[in-house]
């Protein structure tokens, strides 16, 4: 039976979120108001997604302003990059796998499974959903800069 | 120690090599999946192998297993790094002569009570 998707599927990602950038970047990520996704568009310069399978079926994103990504990314990876740089983005890709994958363990009733990580950049670049799915956002706060999480889920 | 260090990523690689220096390990040998570890490991001399999960060619399990049938290698203790937490995976690594394992986020405390406890 297809389970409904509900605003509480998207907290493990959150959580995830959390425990990432406190364990492995080694900064306090703050969560603020989870919206719903009314549109393609994400703010920000760069994200990482990753496509959710399963019994739910969607994607994951991490959308970073082009300072947070370098900043975040140079902190993950003790590096001293000036500007986007291929290992900048490469670890957008590594952060948002690590995110998906231990956000896994708490949506047991999906059965999900991860693709590997994609990165896009661009400025207000657009993420099309799967038709049908639940969109969420929840734009995040860091001392590096802010960045969106961005959750979609449809059950199949 | 002479630690040999087992991810697809480069990036990761890097971070996990930041995070053994961090905490005192600096002979480190990076390998970029289980077949590329398999033919570093047989040059000898090592003394602990990380190996992440999810790689091409040869998986991580897949490359545990064959340490594990090798005479020459069977007893180097080998960490799994894995993102996915799923009980059954670690069950399987365990099974397979895991020594011990670490999911991704960690901190580099945590990677150093896992590298601590099989020393011992």
């Amino acid at each position: 039976m297809a389970v409904g998707i509900r605003v509480e599927h998207v907290n493990p990602f959150v959580t995830s979120t959390m425990e990432t950038f406190a364990k492995m970047v080694g900064v306090e990520a703050k969560p603020g108001k989870l919206m719903l996704k009314k549109d393609a568009k994400l703010e920000y310069d760069i994200s990482g997604i990753i496509g959710l399978s399963g019994n739910a079926k969607g994607m994951v994103a991490m959308s970073f302003p082009k300072h947070t990504a370098v900043a975040v990314c140079n902190k993950f990876m003790s590096a001293d990059y000036n500007d986007l740089h291929r290992d900048i983005l490469d670890a957008v890709g590594e952060l948002v796998n690590i995110v998906a994958g231990y956000a896994k363990r708490d949506l047991t009733e999906f059965a999900i499974n991860i693709s590997l990580p994609s990165v896009i950049v661009g400025p207000n670049h657009q993420i099309i959903d799967a038709k049908d799915a639940v969109s969420f956002v929840v734009p995040f706060t860091c001392p590096l800069g802010p960045f969106h999480l961005a959750v979609s889920l449809k059950s199949t | 120690m002479k630690i040999l260090l087992v991810d697809d990523s480069s990036t990761m690689r890097r971070i996990q090599k930041n995070t053994l220096e961090k905490i005192g390990h600096t002979d480190v040998t990076e390998a970029e999946d289980g077949v590329d570890a398999i033919k570093k490991l047989a040059a000898g001399g090592f003394e602990l192998v990380l190996m992440d999960w999810n790689m091409p060619n040869m998986t991580g399990i897949e490359a545990l297993k064959k340490i594990k049938a090798d005479p020459a290698t069977k007893d180097i203790p080998v960490i799994m790094v894995t993102s996915e937490s799923e009980k059954t995976r670690i069950m399987e690594a365990i099974q397979s002569g895991a020594a011990n394992y670490v999911v991704k986020p960690f901190q580099p405390e945590t990677l150093a009570e896992k590298i601590s406890s099989i020393k011992k």
